[in-house]
């Protein structure tokens, strides 16, 4: 089976000469289809930029970034591409959950679907479905600003999910959430990851979840300290 | 969906309140064409209703409106007789102050016989002069009511006739009155030492002096070879009315003109600032949605899209309000506010230029928001 996320020796130094920082040195990491990684580690670890290197956002220094068996930053890719693998294969979840506050609920998680081509009715009915599969149904007409944190975070998984992506990250999903709600999101995620073979890839700090993932990584000083699966 | 509705709407009392602000001022741009385009139209506009082919002055002049013109009153039967000319009558012309019930009166007054060319083209109210003394047609820019009496140099004038938009090119209305009358009122207005020397038959002559013949040609004729015929005379200028027309705008108007014309760029040009900071500040109030998008893989369309249609709605919807605006208050400028569709259309142009390159600046610093920007910390 093909990992969903591949790194290779990835490296990223900001800067260069005297002030050059090295933010991630040598990092493998394969995540398989409905596995949910956790990345913790200290702040300043570079948990973030790992992040956003497979989200496509940064370019690594060195190494090697393969998406579903293909690479990317080969050189080849140009920003319109990437905005595309971005579209297609990766759905992002915030920690402020990033929905854009002049659309309702249905809207938000349409919008990431018309990006991708679908048509504005069909994007709206399978927005729905998606909102009913996350229990948000109720409130699919409600804007941002009138959902609870909780209900926001769905929306934004509903919106993740939008295009089938074969990964999802999360940057710190559950910081703005109280514990219950931080639990249920989480689980939410897991049963994503099972239901449609997805990996998941999440960044957290929140001890209180830690025991949701499969695996948990741990970074420091840009290398992975430790990478342990949990006893299943 | 469309987004930059979406966020108009979702902020709406905001940008409905941008939105006036900035009709406001496209008003007072708009006001300022039509208050140019009047300046320019009123110049023209009793030339054009005295529908002269040919306007005969006094040798080495530009008159009667650039320059003073005299010349004596006979010479409008020899133009009539030139080949060519179809009528020609005699005018006077001059500004004076009249006690009008509502107080003085500032009015351009013009002398003319009935039924020979120099009276006005359209009655609006009333009736053209006839045959008795001391009748006046006046435009309706004066505020008199017909049956009106005006006192002008000592005789009372009754407003028998009212029309409407003939105003001389500083604005004051114009007052019909009878060549005749005219020529008396002359006579009284000269300073006491002139009018003694003139009694003494001494100077110029004889009272029979008038400013201008303006004479009507055939259909067939020429007018520039009627002009050449009659430049041969002694004493005696002509000028087309293609001619007059441009002296007109160009030499009477002309400061006018130029003032209202760069305080018209100047409103644009402040206009377009506050437009592109506007566009500036609500691109940039959505910092983090156009970095959410650009995360979740929306291509650079979208967001230029986003940023030009909201600054063309804000345009669009400003100019409406402006245009509006202008159109129920140009009753209440003293002087006219020509706004056709030729110049509606213009303005929207501009607008939508100025639109147009006012988002440039926020189109640029919104592609360059990076999608990481979404992601916070
Ligand atoms: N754009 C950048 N330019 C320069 N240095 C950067 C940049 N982004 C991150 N860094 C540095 O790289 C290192 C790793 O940063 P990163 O944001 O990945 O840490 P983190 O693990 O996410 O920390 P936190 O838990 O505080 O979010 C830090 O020392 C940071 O200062
Ligand atoms: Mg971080």
């Amino acid at each position: 089976m093909t990992a969903r996320i591949t790194l290779e020796g990835i490296g990223k130094t900001f800067g260069a000469g005297e002030t050059a920082l090295r933010a991630l040195d040598g990092v493998d990491l394969a995540v398989q289809p409905g596995e949910v990684v956790g990345i913790k580690g200290p702040s300043g670890s570079g948990k973030s930029t790992l992040l956003n290197i497979v989200a496509c956002i940064l370019e690594p220094t060195d190494g090697r970034l393969l998406i579903d068996g293909q690479t990317v930053w080969d050189g080849r890719y140009r920003v319109a591409d990437l905005r595309r693998l971005r579209r297609e294969r990766i759905g992002f979840i915030f920690q402020f959950h990033n929905l854009l506050p002049f659309l309702d609920a249905t809207d938000n998680v349409a919008l990431a679907m018309t990006l991708a081509g679908v048509d504005a009715a069909e994007a709206r009915a399978r927005a729905r479905g998606l909102l009913d599969y996350l229990q948000i149904g109720r409130r699919a007409a409600a804007m941002p600003a009138r959902l609870s944190g909780g209900e926001a975070q769905r929306v934004a998984i509903a919106r993740a999910l939008a295009n089938r992506p074969s990964i999802i990250l999360a940057d710190e999903p559950t910081a703005a959430l109280d514990s219950e709600r931080a639990r249920v999101v989480m689980d939410l995620l897991r049963q994503v990851a099972q239901d449609r073979q997805t990996a998941i890839l999440v960044v957290t700090h929140d001890e209180k979840i830690f025991d949701r993932f499969d695996r948990m990584v741990a970074l420091r000083d840009g290398r992975i300290e430790q990478d342990r699966r949990r006893a299943a | 969906m469309n987004l930059a509705l979406a966020d108009i709407r979702h902020r709406l009392g905001r940008f409905l309140m941008t939105c006036f602000g900035l009709s406001l001022l496209m008003a007072v741009a708009l006001a300022m064409v039509g208050i140019y385009q009047g300046v320019v139209a009123e110049a023209l506009a009793l030339s054009r209703s005295l529908r002269a082919d040919l306007w005969v002055v006094e040798q080495g002049t530009r008159g009667p409106f650039a320059e003073s013109s005299r010349i004596p009153g006979d010479v409008r039967a020899i133009v009539a007789r030139v080949p060519g000319v179809a009528e020609a009558g005699a005018i006077t012309l001059r500004t004076a102050e009249a006690k009008a019930p509502q107080g003085i009166l500032r009015m351009q007054v013009i002398g003319h016989e009935p039924g020979r060319p120099g009276g006005p083209s359209a009655i609006e109210a009333g009736r053209g002069l006839g045959g008795a003394r001391f009748e006046m047609v006046v435009d309706a820019r004066a505020r008199l009511p017909l049956g009106a009496t005006v006192e002008l140099g000592g005789d009372r004038y009754r407003v028998v006739g009212l029309t409407r938009g003939l105003v001389a090119s500083g604005g004051d209305p114009l007052a019909f009155v009878h060549l005749r009358d005219s020529q008396d009122l002359q006579f009284k207005l000269t300073p006491p030492a002139a009018r003694r020397a003139l009694a003494a038959g001494a100077g110029a002559g004889s009272t029979d002096t008038v400013n201008a013949v303006v004479a009507r040609l055939h259909a067939d004729a020429d007018p520039d070879a009627v002009a050449e015929t009659i430049r041969r005379w002694k004493h005696l200028a002509a000028l087309t009315d293609a001619e007059q027309g441009e002296i007109l705008t160009r030499s009477v108007v002309q400061r006018a003109r130029v003032q209202l014309g760069m305080f018209t760029v100047v409103l644009l040009f402040v206009s377009a600032v506050i437009i592109a900071l506007i566009i500036y500040t609500m691109t940039m109030d959505k910092l983090r949605e156009i970095a959410t998008l650009k995360l979740i893989g929306a291509p650079d369309r979208t967001i230029v899209g986003l940023v030009l249609q909201q600054a063309l709605i804000l345009g669009g919807a400003g100019y409406l309000t402006a245009t509006a605006v202008v159109f129920a208050s140009r009753g209440l400028f003293p002087r006219a506010v020509a706004l056709g569709p030729a110049e509606i259309a213009m303005m929207a142009g501009v607008i939508g230029l100025i639109c147009l390159f006012g988002s440039l600046v926020s189109i640029r610093a919104a592609l360059a928001i990076e999608p990481q920007q979404a992601l916070g910390g």
